[in-house]
């Protein structure tokens, strides 16, 4: 494997294409770029690559979506997952352990049924769960107060960091720049329709610019005078002393945003919906603190659900900033009157399970094949109109 | 001989491990805690931060020096980022405290 910070040397004084962000979703289409020829790539990262949202989730790839085009993605999302070691050389410790959703209420059960037919129909195998299944699964719930449960065998959990690592060698090795600790301060369009990006190492002329900034992106389209209309939202996470393996699949319960999972290191995984003060439409703060009160909130559905997890100890948190999107569904393709600049954001906590299938169909669209539904589904202009669709399988 | 050096004992961290990631370029404290994973477990890097510091400083004063730069001074010492709870804590405490009356902080 070769070193990227160090391969990638001074920045190019011009690409074809230059990324704007090193996260899961830059350093994806750089690589699916790079591997249809594409290569003379700059990828510019403000600071070190897994230090956005990228680094910062819980690893889970599911396909239980309300939605057939989110469903039929995440199908072939978690197929590439399947592939990828052998693909890129590392170890992802994907394990496919099902994802195990709980309701509390006849609403969400209701919602629950409707999903897993619409699942069904699309050939994902989830299905409603018996209580006495759902106890021979996950024996540590108290099923008091559980409605109802769904499971899909083939959801699973990855360890984000070398997913990342992954694309990111192995983009490098096909020849694109990967500059880490490298901030983009502006974008001039030029007259013949190129762009100039102002860095903290030097500027650079491309003739295409893709916004894969996450969080960030908000403060990457001002450069160009464009408002998007996602805003950050901050997302906490905590992490247990390791256990010996028990838990095989996530568990999520609908009414709280709760989700937890083991990893393949033995620790238990947890996060949870929490109210935040500093940040919701129009916020343009990223705030990546800790709070104690994600701590008890977590703590107290956890321990309520799971009561013999009283006994486990909190080792670490930390939080990542949610790139939020009005109907939670990501932005991409080129605003009006702005050909050349694309953007690859918005992706509402779920830009890490989706980057590996939207990373290859963006890709094919800037080869000049055909644009898969999502781009038109995902334009940024859908926001003039009324009544869109939303996506309810948000979680956390 | 670095193989069997030990540098974060919570997560069998060796030597190697470090000086491997330094080889390939991670010359950022959050990346080589990342890439080798020394420093998250039950002590949180009380033990292998000063020597991973130290590491860091040497590798990437060597990194200055191939690039034909003056070595920079300050940044390298700094600590990753710490990461609450200073000592680990159990899920039932938290619990209970985040109860009304409890001493949970506010949003």
């Amino acid at each position: 494997m070769r070193g990227f910070p160090a391969s990638a040397g001074a920045l190019a004084r011009e690409s074809e294409t230059v990324i704007i962000g090193g996260g899961i979703i830059g350093l994806g289409i750089a690589y699916e770029l790079a591997r249809r020829g594409r290569s003379d790539i700059s990828v510019l990262e403000q600071g070190y690559l897994a230090g956005g949202a990228s680094g910062r989730n819980g690893g889970g790839v599911r396909m239980q979506w309300s939605t057939e085009l989110n469903i039929r993605l995440m199908q072939q999302s978690i197929d590439i997952c399947r592939h990828f070691a052998g693909e890129m050389g590392i170890n992802i410790w994907l394990r496919q352990g099902g994802y195990l959703f709980l309701a509390r209420s006849a609403a969400e059960q209701q919602r629950m049924e409707k999903n897993v037919a619409l699942q069904n129909r699309c050939g994902v195998p989830t299905r409603m769960l018996e209580r006495d299944e759902l106890r021979r699964i996950v024996p540590e719930i108290d099923p008091q107060g559980i409605v109802s449960a769904c499971f899909n065998p083939r959801d699973g959990v990855v360890f984000p960091w070398p997913f990342l690592w992954g694309y990111a060698h192995r983009a490098a090795e096909l020849g694109v720049a990967i500059h880490t600790f490298t901030r983009v301060d502006g974008i001039e369009r030029a007259g013949d329709g190129s762009f100039l990006v102002r860095t903290s190492k030097g500027t650079i002329r491309a003739a295409r610019v893709i916004n894969a900034a996450g969080a960030w992106s908000p403060q990457v389209a001002r450069l160009l005078g464009i408002e998007l209309p996602n805003h950050p939202h901050r997302h906490e996470i905590l992490s247990t002393e390791p256990l010996k393996p028990f838990l095989g699949p996530l568990v999520s319960l609908l009414s709280s945003g709760l989700y937890f999972s083991q990893s393949m290191r033995g620790e238990i995984v947890a996060g949870i919906t929490t109210p935040d003060s500093a940040s919701g439409p129009g916020s343009k703060a990223i705030n990546m603190r800790s709070r104690l009160l994600f701590l008890e909130t977590l703590a107290a559905d956890l321990v309520a659900l799971c009561p013999r997890f009283a006994g486990v100890k909190v080792l670490r948190q930390w939080a990542g900033p949610y790139d939020v999107s009005p109907d939670g569904y990501p932005i991409l393709g080129e605003p009006p009157g702005l050909p050349g600049f694309y953007l690859a954001c918005g992706f509402v906590g779920h830009g890490f399970m989706m980057a590996p299938i939207i990373a290859r169909l963006y890709a094919e669209l800037l080869c000049g094949g055909t644009a898969h539904p999502i781009f038109e589904r995902c334009r940024l202009s859908r926001f003039e109109q009324q009544n869109l669709e939303h996506e309810e399988m948000i979680i956390g | 001989m670095s193989g069997k050096v030990i540098v974060c004992r919570c997560e069998d961290v060796t030597l190697h491990d470090v000086e491997q990631a330094l080889a390939l370029g991670y010359l950022d404290i959050e990346e080589v805690k990342r890439f080798t994973g020394l420093g998250t477990g039950p002590c949180q890097g009380k033990e292998c931060l000063v020597p991973t510091c130290r590491l860091l400083a040497v590798a990437r004063a060597a990194d200055a020096g191939r690039q034909g730069r003056q070595p920079e001074a300050a940044p390298f010492a700094q600590p990753f980022t710490v990461r609450p709870p200073v000592y680990s804590v159990a899920l039932g405490t938290l619990a209970r405290s985040g109860r009304p009356g409890g001493q949970g902080d506010k949003p």
